[in-house]
């Protein structure tokens, strides 16, 4: 059907649109958007899952700083340092998720395991200020215009080709697990740990594998923030407040389904480019306090999402439709 | 050599004493939260940040206002007590019947709230109350009064909850609502006045910490971060809901940070006591009480 | 005392109770008998409100239980043991039976009523100290019929007291609801333990489906024909 052609037609559109459209402070805001949408994708990766991680913030900032620092201090191309940054971030992971799920530490206490591993990675960030320049902010050195080796370009299309293809990848990911044996484990486990693994399913295994995968994808989130933006402080890549951000986006935009977080990049993004805005520099603070507000209002009185809800109406999720062609 | 040496034991026994009053701060912070989780179900991400209000609060009204600090501080205790019972009735008891991912995210909604809230009604700046309390000196060791008023002051405080745990009705009532929420209303006890009340309770803590703290800290929107999450890790470790549990990890993780403090940043403290939080994870995943099944 | 007329209740979409009258008068022990599902656990938690019907009425002597708020139904005189006594385990048993006197009413005379259940059950007064949870079934059952005796009540729901228990431990329990009914109490039990229940009630209904099958003196329930057939095995 027309599904068949709608997403290489939505790609197309896509990859033609900066070579028409050129608008620079556009152009940003749209590679800001698909690098966080990534990013919220990769955790509703695990958070569809009942596994609320608020650590992420903490595998942003291991894959912004670790690149960075990298680069700076070493030398080495983020070619080989973003690959290193993410064996980090994994292993990050690794360590603290896997006492939890061996232990079978969930719910409440696995969010407030996580949220204390991005309050811990902010800590070091800050604690290492001699490195990393602390809550000030740390900015990679600069080479001089396009330069693949430095990972660095002015031109704002390849940027934005380079995250758009990044987004896809991510969009890709979630599809395959939505379609693997892992989907119907990671279900299983979250609706009765016991009863999965009398079936079975190797709990303390599936956990693990989908928390890696998303930790890996946030760091290269990071890192790619990184690169784009050319300046990185403890605030805007780790944190609670990062964390706590993820899961917002993916909340209000629908956490069980595909588009879900990048509608709630989009939406969360530009509400806060609309506030800032509108607020000004003289208003510090309020453009967060009503965003602060408004989720909060939108978690009490819209808990499915915006997207959630809308297909809920309509009545064709993607999640529960029936698996037709796979999509370009 | 030899004078080396006794210097340093005289700094790691002062920074053990320093750990022990940092406990008793510890300690009562996880009491709250402890308290919210035991009976509503729900952790209050934005614990810290009601500290934080009720820094400020302390700040403007001995500061700005002249009001002594002895009389600030019960109003500052009543007005975080509110803000407890507000934030339940406000936010969480909306969302009781919802799925409990979205009361976690709710309470960090109004993190972001009360965090920028004090940047607009505020500013960034980094304010304390300039009452210096004299140091005291003791066999070459200096512990400041503000640190031992602080850990007098939480241990006079939790020994008041502890009574009023146990000696009263309501008290009662708190503790059995977590065993049985169903049949409450058998006994004539309305959950959700209970609740607010926890809640209240919940809040009067956060904000008998709160004057205790901005005797030892300058206050700035962001400051709830650099005690919050290691509240967290206390109450985790101990057992979310479990008061002794979070007393005992509240005094661990005091000395790990004191001491670790000794050797380098106190950041570095916090870091070690992550670490140290990992580990016991693999040793006692149940919690520091935990009996071993 | 407690009347019930033409009661509809049950949970979200399922019904469990279809158009229920029901009277137990001062003064009298009355009994519901039933196969398991009927609806006699229900029956227990529409009177008490821990749910509420969607049809008919109860009242209690003048007052309108449908319209009070669930926890201020006990403070009409309206104790219930429930289901699986549910005591708080890890609270005393003095701090049990405290929480049994929570409304203010029975707060004043705590002390009284305490003794009062004190002699009723002296292995309480043993156990005050001790955790609910630690002790036996029959003890356990005991601190559930104390507690719901703490609020002076004028009406006693009790729910299978019997379940659980040894059978020596029966014996006991049923031998106290005669002790506590000949102190005035009025009570309302439900059992599946026929034979016993019918040698402490005056009256008893069968409850059947969700609705009432029969109804009669202890006497005529046990000469009926369908009771004996089916709940007393003769």
């Amino acid at each position: 059907m027309n599904q068949r052609y709608a997403w290489p037609i939505a790609v197309a559109a896509l990859i033609a649109l900066p070579f028409v459209y050129r608008d620079p402070y556009h152009l940003h805001i749209l590679i800001l958007i698909l690098i966080w949408s990534f990013a919220y994708t990769s955790w509703s990766l695990m958070g569809r899952f009942g596994l609320v991680s608020l650590g992420h913030g903490g595998f942003m900032g291991v894959g912004a700083y670790v690149t960075a620092l990298l680069w700076n201090h070493l030398g080495l191309s983020p070619w080989i340092g973003i690959p290193i940054a993410l064996v980090s971030a994994g292993a990050l992971a690794l360590v603290v998720a896997y006492p939890c799920f061996r232990f079978r530490i969930t719910g409440h206490y696995f969010a407030l395991v996580t949220l204390a591993l991005s309050g811990i990675v902010l800590q070091v960030i800050t604690a290492t200020r001699d490195y990393t320049g602390g809550s000030l902010g740390y900015t990679p050195e600069r080479t001089k215009g396009n330069n693949i080796v430095a990972l660095q370009f002015d031109d704002k299309i390849v940027w934005y080709l380079i995250a758009l293809a990044v987004w896809l990848a991510g969009l890709l990911i979630w599809h395959v697990v939505d379609r693997s044996m892992s989907r119907y484990a990671m279900e299983a486990i979250s609706e009765d740990e016991d009863a999965a693994a009398a079936a079975g399913v190797n709990v303390t295994f599936e956990k693990l594998r989908i928390t890696v995968i998303s930790a890996l994808m946030t760091a290269l989130a990071g890192a790619l923030y990184c690169q784009y933006q050319m300046f990185i402080s403890p605030d805007t890549v780790s944190g609670i407040a990062v964390s706590l951000q993820m899961v917002f986006a993916v909340v209000v935009g629908g956490i069980y389904v595909a588009l879900g977080p990048t509608v709630g990049a989009i939406i969360t993004l530009l509400l806060a480019e609309f506030l800032r805005i509108f607020f000004g520099t003289k208003a510090v603070g309020w453009d967060n306090l009503v965003y602060g507000v408004l989720l909060v209002l939108f978690i009490i009185f819209l808990p499915k999402g915006i997207l959630g809800s809308i297909l809920e109406r309509v009545k064709v999720g993607p999640a529960k439709a029936p698996v037709v062609k796979k999509p370009a | 050599m030899e004078s080396f040496l006794e210097i340093f034991d005289i700094y790691l026994l002062e920074a053990v004493v320093n750990g022990i009053l940092l406990g008793g701060l510890l300690a009562l912070l996880a009491l709250g939260l402890n308290l919210i989780f035991g009976v509503i179900d729900v952790t209050w991400i934005c614990y810290a940040e009601l500290v934080m209000i009720g820094m400020y609060g302390m700040y403007f009204l001995v500061q700005y206002y002249g009001v002594s600090y002895f009389l600030a501080a019960p109003v500052a205790i009543v007005l975080v007590a509110i803000l407890g019972a507000a934030l339940h009735y406000l936010v969480i008891a909306p969302l009781l019947s919802g799925p409990p991912i979205n009361q976690l995210l709710a309470t960090g909604g109004v993190l972001f709230v009360l965090q920028s809230f004090a940047t607009v009604a505020f500013g960034i700046d980094f304010r304390n109350l300039g009452i210096r309390l004299p140091v005291l000196a003791f066999a070459d060791m200096h512990f400041s009064y503000s640190r031992l008023l602080a850990f007098g002051a939480a241990l006079i405080g939790m020994v008041v909850v502890y009574l009023f745990m146990t000696r009263t009705y309501t008290g009662t009532a708190i503790r059995a609502i977590a065993q049985d929420r169903q049949i409450m209303a058998l006994m004539g006890v309305d959950t959700k006045k209970i609740y607010l009340i926890t809640s209240a309770v919940g809040g009067a803590l956060a904000g008998l910490a709160a004057c205790l703290l901005v005797l030892q800290y300058d206050v700035h929107p962001f400051v709830g971060l650099s005690f919050g999450p290691i509240t967290f890790l206390i109450c985790v470790l101990g057992g979310l809901g479990n008061f002794v549990g979070g007393f005992v990890a509240a005094f661990v993780f005091a000395e790990i940070i004191s001491l670790g403090g000794l050797f380098s940043d106190l950041e570095w403290g916090y870091v070690l006591a992550f670490g140290f939080f990992i580990i016991m994870m693999f040793i006692r995943p149940g919690g520091l009480l935990a009996r071993r099944s | 005392m407690l009347e019930l007329k033409s009661l509809d209740a049950g949970y979200g979409s399922f019904q469990a109770l279809f158009g229920i009258n029901l009277d137990v008068k001062a003064g009298e022990a009355v009994g519901v008998i039933g196969p398991n599902g009927a609806g006699k656990t229900t029956l227990m938690r529409v009177i008490s409100g821990l749910i509420r019907p969607t049809r008919g009425t109860i009242a209690m002597e003048a007052a309108d239980v449908v319209a009070t708020p669930a926890h201020l139904i006990v403070g009409l005189g309206i104790a219930h043991v429930p289901e699986n006594r549910r005591l708080f385990p890890r609270l005393t048993v003095e701090d049990n039976l405290k929480m049994g006197a929570f409304m203010p009413k029975a707060r004043a005379k705590f002390a009284e009523r305490l003794e009062f259940v004190f002699d009723l059950f002296p292995r309480m007064k043993e156990r005050r100290n001790q955790m609910a949870g630690t002790m036996s079934g029959g003890e356990q059952q005991m601190c559930a019929i104390g507690r719901a005796l703490m609020s002076d009540p004028k009406l006693l729901l009790l729910d299978e007291p019997s379940a659980g228990l040894a059978p020596v431990v029966v014996q006991q329990v049923f031998e106290l609801v005669k002790r506590i009914r000949s102190g005035g109490l009025t009570v309302l039990i439900v059992e599946q333990n026929v034979q016993q229940v019918l040698k402490v009630v005056d009256r008893a209904y069968l409850l059947e489906a969700g609705t009432i099958r029969a109804s009669g003196t202890a006497a005529e329930m046990l000469a009926s024909d369908t009771v004996k057939q089916a709940y007393l095995g003769v």
